[in-house]
């Protein structure tokens, strides 16, 4: 039998404040295959950002089970490396800092020499060698998120986490960021769960788009598969019938089947 | 939100230029940072002039405080034996004090600051104590340390320790409890050992927060030893103060006074300068 890389089975989470219980979470199954891209879409606050915690590890389920090549999930690790909705770079170490402390954690088995390799390569694919010596106060918000990524692909993770890593960014930083993590994803083939708010930017990355309901007790309303070849080029894609498909699938999917509720 | 220093000296912000080539030096911006406390200086010392020359003033007009004490002013380590040396030996002394009490509360301060920051059940435990005790003036503590060390000197460090702890801990444990949950999951995700998280995470994340208590406790432990001094005994520059009194040498207090004063100064400034070093500029906010 075909075992999958990523596993979630009938994955709960509710949240115990005092004597109420919010269940943002309920019965999610989903399977992600190594080497593969899959965006998580849905409405504001329908516990996107829960769904990835769990994965990683950061929080526990309530529920059901996590499995990273048939192991548990239960506590974060660098195998589930995470970018952060707001790129959490520790503002008191430089570019390089931020991404050695990763590094020399990570990987303390190898020498000093082997790790600033690796650290140089990291940046390098981000295209931010430039600025290594920089404070995170003194690169821009598209910079920030780039080393945000270096540091979690230097981690070497079975599993990229990304939470809207381009969330916060201008349109242009937006598509040129994609682009790099196009390539980059073409480049090492590794496996990335991405949330996004962004239909074009879901159907332009992803293998597979994994639609939320809302919440509360949100689930999976429906997948996508995005039948194009990588890479994919965003000018060409716009006249392509299986883009327009699949957008329209994603779209009708948020603004008519699960509007957002509180918006109206 | 970190707790601000109420009674510090106001600092006229002095502009800094960037460039490093200067040819020419800008008078006009030299003369624009200058002028105001120059001219503030002025009037307050002809006020005093003034207002202190008449016949039947307690205190003596700035012209007769340089005259009388000339030799204070122009000599400040001379030492004639016993208590009779120069204000700078007696602000060292002073210094000394502070520096062991104030080095002592910052260690203890911000230990117990971390773990009251860190832990709930230690906030839960030690906060309402802490609340209380922190309230208690300065000198109020000199009789109770007097009966426990039975000698001065112990005495004013334990009063400079008790005074400056009380706003390191509370901004230490402000610190600690504000570091943003991000931080902690970056932490999390490289499992960084509870080592690690405190030296790598926790200090630098609450680093601004400390030096905003370090800086207040050290202002505090100013305002406290000239006190504490006055009722020791033996040397410092709070007992040159009291000894003045007490022979009616009124200029030399006011000549001490303004020791007093630029030293508290000189103390804000360095540890604030310290702290811009370490946390590279990051703000409390
Ligand atoms: N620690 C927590 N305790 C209680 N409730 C929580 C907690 N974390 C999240 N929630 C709730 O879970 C729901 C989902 O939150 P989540 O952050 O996962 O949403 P999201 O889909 O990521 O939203 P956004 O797109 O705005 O980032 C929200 O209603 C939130 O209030
Ligand atoms: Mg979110």
């Amino acid at each position: 039998m075909h075992k999958s890389y990523l596993t979630l089975s009938h994955v709960g989470k509710s949240f115990q404040r005092g004597t109420n219980t919010t269940e943002v979470l309920r019965d999610i199954s989903l399977t992600v295959e190594r080497g593969e891209y899959v965006s998580l879409i849905g409405h504001s606050g329908c516990g996107k950002s829960t769904l990835l915690n769990l994965i990683a590890g950061l929080t526990p389920v309530s529920n059901g089970t996590v499995l990273l090549e048939d192991k548990h999930v239960n506590a974060p690790g660098p195998d589930r490396a995470v970018v952060f909705q707001n790129h959490s770079l520790l503002p008191w170490l430089s570019v390089y800092d931020n991404i050695k402390l990763a590094v020399d954690k990570v990987w303390a088995k190898e020498s000093a020499a082997q790790r600033k390799v690796r650290i140089m390569e990291k940046l390098d694919l981000v295209q931010m060698a430039h600025a290594k010596d920089k404070r995170p106060s003194e690169i821009s918000g598209g910079m920030k998120q780039r080393v945000g990524i270096a540091r979690a692909l230097a981690m070497e993770p079975k599993v990229l986490l990304l939470d809207e890593p381009f969330g916060a960014l201008d349109a242009l930083t937006r598509a040129h960021l994609q682009d790099q993590v196009m390539q980059i994803h073409q480049t090492l083939k590794n496996t990335v769960v991405m949330i996004t708010h962004d239909v074009d930017e879901a159907v332009l990355l992803s293998d597979r788009i994994v639609m939320l309901t809302n919440g509360p007790a949100a689930t999976i309303g429906e997948i996508v598969n995005v039948n194009l070849p990588y890479p994919r080029k965003r000018i060409e894609l716009v006249s392509q019938p299986e883009y327009i498909r699949c957008r329209e699938a994603v779209l009708k999917f948020l603004y008519e089947r699960h509007k957002f509720v509180e918006a109206a | 939100m970190p707790v601000h220093s109420v009674s510090n000296v106001v600092v006229l912000p002095t502009k800094r230029t960037k460039s490093v080539l200067i040819t020419m030096p800008d008078f006009k911006k030299i003369g624009a940072a200058l002028l105001p406390p120059l001219f503030v200086m002025f009037m307050a010392l002809l006020l005093w002039q003034i207002f202190a020359s008449s016949p039947n003033s307690g205190l003596p007009p700035p012209t007769t405080v340089i005259s009388e004490s000339s030799d204070l002013i122009l000599h400040p380590f001379f030492d004639n034996g016993g208590t009779d040396k120069g204000l700078g030996l007696h602000v060292l002394a002073s210094l000394k004090r502070v520096a062991l009490g104030y080095a002592l509360a910052a260690i203890v301060g911000i230990g117990l600051g971390t773990l009251v920051g860190a832990s709930q059940l230690f906030m839960r435990g030690l906060d309402p104590l802490f609340q209380i005790l922190r309230t208690v003036p300065p000198l109020a503590w000199l009789p109770i340390s007097l009966a426990a060390f039975k000698d001065g000197q112990p005495s004013a460090i334990f009063v400079i320790f008790i005074t400056a702890i009380w706003p390191i801990i509370i901004n230490t444990a402000t610190g600690i409890r504000n570091i943003p949950d991000d931080y902690k999951n970056v932490a999390r995700v490289i499992q960084l050992n509870p080592i690690q998280y405190f030296s790598k995470i926790m200090v630098p994340a609450a680093a601004p927060y400390i030096f905003t208590g370090l800086r207040i406790g050290i202002g505090l432990s100013w305002l406290a030893i000239v006190a504490a001094e006055m009722l020791i005994g033996g040397t410092g520059i709070g007992f040159f103060i009291w000894d003045a009194w007490n022979s009616s040498h009124i200029s030399d207090i006011i000549v001490a006074l303004f020791y007093v004063g630029i030293v508290g100064f000189v103390l804000d400034r360095l540890v604030s300068y310290v702290g811009s070093l370490v946390t590279h500029g990051m703000t409390v906010n």
